[in-house]
């Protein structure tokens, strides 16, 4: 499984990094990114699909390999 | 507020400070949603009310044509505040809630990295030792005022500390912002009585870091720069002011109304303490069903969304607590599910106005009720009758009388 946050939409309410802060990182204005390129290790893939459930921005996204 | 005459139709004539909705607003909104969804009133100076998360998704990107230079309700009239001394000398502005483009994206990017998760982590202690404190002044008792001898003090000394004033003097920072927002809401003379006190204390401290800087929040802020150019000394004034004022009775009313809903939800506190891990999205749930903040905006040129066209001089109200119960966004809308998966709630608002205090606000929820639940598990209303609440903009208890 692999997600991007779409640095465009971001808004900066980090809830991503909140909820699944082993997938997701935030600078100092809010604007998420992924780790590690993205891909998310099996034992994290209900936080990081938590995370994209919980973007009010619509930021965040599973992409295909 | 209580002399108002009782509303019959919500939809034409509604009004925010209305006892029954300051007391319970939800079934006020599932009405509109059905019935309008944007609900209109000619009280308080005339505004809207939307309902639905996707008008409220779609109003706050209308910037500048929905403006941010007056966000609340009732309206000061410009004339008594141009010839206000003390706003004459330090402003009345709060950039960058109460900013525009462009001016706003730089103030806003002077504020956001004194509260990103890291920065807000780094007080986690302060906040830590408080709560254990507060807790320790009241335990033995069996009882106490979750709001006034617990939930407020949390927000009013956290922030006091981040913004480097005097902690000890955080029972009098919430006089005056109850002052400014909660009496003064309604009430001008009041709102004005407080405001200028705001605006003295934090312009005189601004002036005193001016000549002698020291290692804290004003001074870095006086040492910023926007376009080159040292920020201007009005404006820390009043970023400092907002600091204070959007600190408190915010953070204050989430805190108090988790507390009121775990106290009256046993299943819940219990499996919380049981299922720690899932403080991370309980806490989103708690701030999605008792969102505080409702923000206005004013229209600067016509817009349309659904079947209104609004004027410019016309107020929206964003209701974001409302968009946050919408069964067209949630599931169960009505319902508390801690472990709610999907849940994209706006209760910090969305769009460019984004509050840029919400990580300092999760992080001071977090601990408080950590900290609450670890030491007292079991706690029940003593008196719900007794309960208070405030509303209009910011709702949430104000009278939460426990015993345990």
């Amino acid at each position: 499984m692999r997600v991007k946050v779409n640095a465009d939409k971001c808004e900066g309410h980090n809830r991503c990094c909140a909820l699944a802060p082993e997938v997701f990182d935030v600078d100092d204005y809010g604007t998420a990114t992924a780790l590690n390129d993205g891909v998310v290790p099996p034992e994290l893939e209900e936080k990081a699909k938590l995370a994209v459930q919980n973007c009010p921005e619509y930021a965040i996204e599973f992409v295909k390999d | 507020m209580g002399s108002n005459p009782p509303v019959d139709d919500w939809a034409t004539d509604y009004d925010i400070f209305d006892a029954s909705y300051v007391k319970d607003p939800v079934p006020v909104w599932n009405e509109l949603r059905d019935k309008c969804p944007i609900a209109h009133t000619e009280r308080w100076g005339g505004s809207w009310l939307p309902t639905k998360y996707e008008d409220l998704q779609a109003f706050v990107r209308m910037v500048p044509a929905l403006s941010s230079k007056n966000v609340l309700v009732v309206s000061q009239k410009r004339e008594e505040m141009e010839f206000d001394p003390v706003l004459a000398e330090y402003g009345n502005s709060a950039p960058p809630i109460t900013s525009d483009p462009p001016e706003h994206v730089p103030m806003r990017r002077m504020l956001l990295p004194l509260f990103s998760p890291k920065a807000t982590e780094a007080h986690r202690s302060f906040t830590e030792n408080l709560c254990h404190q507060l807790i320790d002044g009241f335990i033995d008792k069996g009882a106490c005022d979750g709001a006034l001898d617990y939930a407020v003090h949390i927000p009013a000394k956290t922030i006091a500390h981040v913004i480097g004033v005097d902690e000890d003097r955080s029972d009098e920072f919430v006089g005056w912002i109850r002052g400014l927002l909660e009496e003064g809401n309604t009430d001008l003379e009041k709102r004005n009585k407080y405001n200028r006190i705001l605006r003295r204390f934090f312009g005189e401290l601004v002036d005193a870091r001016k000549l002698a800087p020291r290692d804290d929040l004003i001074s870095h802020l006086l040492a910023q720069e926007i376009n080159g150019q040292p920020v201007a000394r009005k404006a820390v004034v009043g970023m400092c002011n907002l600091l204070l004022v959007a600190g408190i009775d915010t953070t204050w009313s989430s805190i108090g109304s988790a507390l009121w809903h775990f106290a009256q939800h046993p299943e819940h506190r219990r499996r919380l303490a049981n299922e720690p891990e899932l403080f991370p999205s309980a806490i989103e749930e708690m701030l999605r069903v008792y969102a505080p903040v409702t923000m206005a905006r004013l229209v600067t040129e016509e817009v349309q969304v659904g079947d209104v066209t609004f004027q410019p001089g016309d107020k929206v109200l964003m209701n974001f607590p409302a968009a946050n119960h919408d069964p067209d966004a949630f599931e169960d809308a009505d319902k508390v599910i801690l472990d709610r998966e999907k849940n994209r709630h706006i209760a910090f608002g969305i769009g460019p106005h984004r509050c840029a205090g919400s990580n300092l606000a999760r992080m001071e929820m977090d601990v408080a009720l950590r900290v609450w639940l670890e030491r007292i598990p079991e706690f029940e209303l003593s008196d719900p009758d007794a309960v208070t609440w405030a509303g209009g903009q910011v709702r949430g208890p104000r009278h939460l009388p426990f015993r345990f």
